[in-house]
């Protein structure tokens, strides 16, 4: 089987318009969350979440292209120049023919849909732009990236809520170690902070109207957020050869379904998740130093994850470091596993282990290391990055220190 | 809305979340007694906002915190009675 290192990485998110600035807020434990700055947001009782701010569209891209991307298009092209810019790579003949983009998303183009419904039932319009089909589809940002950097190869979008991100990076890695392509561009992104997007998560009750408190006694819920992270996924030989700088290596991944309850998570699904990602990677328990926990700040999410976790790793459970930077960034939905694995590249590489900010209160039901409210430093040979999505659908990633 | 309206509307609700008749809830029920999970509850309570037009505070993640008891069916109708009170009265 081949190795499948990781060569090139962008972001946009809550915590910055980059990689470098994103790792810097991380370190930092810097809260991305704030005011919702949306229309109609006195109609709505959750009235916070982490956008992305200081984003001017018009500077990133001309007239026409806008009228074919959504946010979450823009968002995850933004990303995908960066990390192509860092990976080096140019896309042609075979090359191109194989290699491909695998992307996870969750609501589509939100913000189209939102704004053409308002069109159409709020101001009685009977005509909406042409492009409203392609703008607003769960593939475009795929489509637009394959489009911009000639990946020819498999290309598609991953939807599994919650866990899209880490879902597309697991097929995506499953790809490259298999032989079937040379380079995947995987990720994700979500841009559903607008005022339909806010109402449907507001109906569920599982929101908080302050903070994302993760693995706190006092957590009263999640918080939305926005962006994209997109990432390089090159084969080990392929990337030496042309002298690339690696930053981390992907060493495994499993999927599980919980197939009991459409949002209760199972501690089962989520521990049978995380021991597959080991077994696949050939690891022992042992041998991981962090996880980036799902950690969405719900009372029911941040139990069940942390008693997985004590299943999984047995007494090593107390010796390793899990954090959610979910208080950071907020939940990106579908695009919250790629964000995230920034903060697992951080830990190999950089050796910084990410914070949980917010931490309050000590809960007796997550009682871990989770690095409450100040990054800290530590060697980490092994790093897992957990998602379980609404639907009991999970998918945890490995990566090890190059 | 008459008192006596208020009780019946709001035990019917909650017999159709828990898939029995309304005779079979009494005010001194739980939740847990008629067999109504979290997600139950959470329709439970569009429900009722709904029938009544009000809003009723209430988070998932600590549903015993908030100001609105939902311990029995009874704590449960002297809360929306007083909801109403305040914010259509």
């Amino acid at each position: 089987m081949k190795r499948v290192v990781i060569t090139g990485a962008g972001t946009i998110n809550p915590l910055g318009h980059s990689v470098p600035e994103t790792l810097a807020s991380m370190r930092e434990g810097r809260c991305g969350i704030g005011p919702l700055d949306i229309p109609d947001v006195e109609r709505l009782s959750i009235r916070i979440g982490g956008q992305v701010r200081d984003y001017d569209p018009e500077s990133r891209f001309n007239r026409q292209q806008l009228s074919l991307y959504d946010r979450f298009t823009q968002f995850t092209l933004i990303a995908a120049r960066e990390a192509m810019a860092q990976a080096g790579l140019t896309f042609s003949g075979e090359l191109a023919a194989r290699s491909g983009v695998v992307l996870g998303n969750s609501g589509g183009g939100m913000n189209t849909l939102d704004a053409n419904y308002r069109a159409v039932y709020e101001d009685g319009k009977n005509r909406v732009h042409p492009f409203v089909v392609p703008k607003l589809m769960n593939n475009a940002a795929a489509s637009h990236v394959s489009m911009e950097f000639n990946l020819k190869g498999p290309s598609f979008t991953v939807s599994t809520a919650c866990a899209s991100s880490n879902h597309a990076m697991s097929q995506a890695f499953q790809m490259v170690h298999g032989g079937m392509a040379p380079v995947m561009v995987t990720g994700g992104s979500e841009a559903m902070l607008c005022f339909g997007g806010v109402k449907a998560w507001e109906g569920l009750r599982v929101m908080s109207k302050d903070a994302c408190r993760p693995f706190s006694a006092n957590r009263n819920g999640m918080v939305q957020g926005e962006g994209a992270a997109v990432f390089v996924f090159e084969e080990l030989e392929h990337a030496r050869a042309r002298g690339a700088e690696i930053m981390a290596e992907v060493v495994g991944f499993a999927m599980s379904s919980d197939a009991s309850d459409i949002v209760m998570p199972s501690k089962n699904g989520a521990a049978r998740a995380i021991r597959g990602a080991l077994q696949d990677a050939r690891l022992n328990t042992t041998d991981v130093g962090y996880i980036n926990a799902h950690g969405t700040g719900t009372t029911a999410n941040d139990k069940t994850e942390s008693a997985a976790v004590a299943d999984v790793f047995g007494a090593h459970a107390d010796r390793l470091m899990i954090s959610s930077t979910k208080s950071m960034h907020g939940h990106l939905i579908g695009g919250t596993g790629a964000v995230e694995l920034l903060a697992c590249i951080m830990a190999v590489r950089d050796g910084v282990i990410a914070p949980t900010i917010g931490y309050e209160e000590p809960d007796l039901d997550c009682a871990l290391d989770v690095v409450p409210n100040e990054a800290r430093e530590a060697r980490v040979e092994v790093a897992l990055s957990n998602a379980f999505a609404f639907g009991g659908l999970n998918a945890v990633l490995a990566l090890r220190r190059f | 809305m008459s008192a006596n309206k208020v009780d019946q509307k709001v035990m019917e609700i909650i017999a159709e979340q828990a898939l029995l008749e309304p005779s079979e809830v009494t005010r001194d029920s739980t939740l847990e007694d008629l067999g109504i999970d979290s997600l139950g509850l959470v329709e439970c309570i569009f429900a009722i906002e709904e029938a009544f037009d009000i809003t009723i505070p209430f988070n998932a993640n600590e549903p015993t915190e908030g100001d609105f008891d939902i311990s029995t069916v009874d704590r449960i109708i002297r809360g929306v009675e007083r909801l109403i009170a305040d914010q259509k009265g």
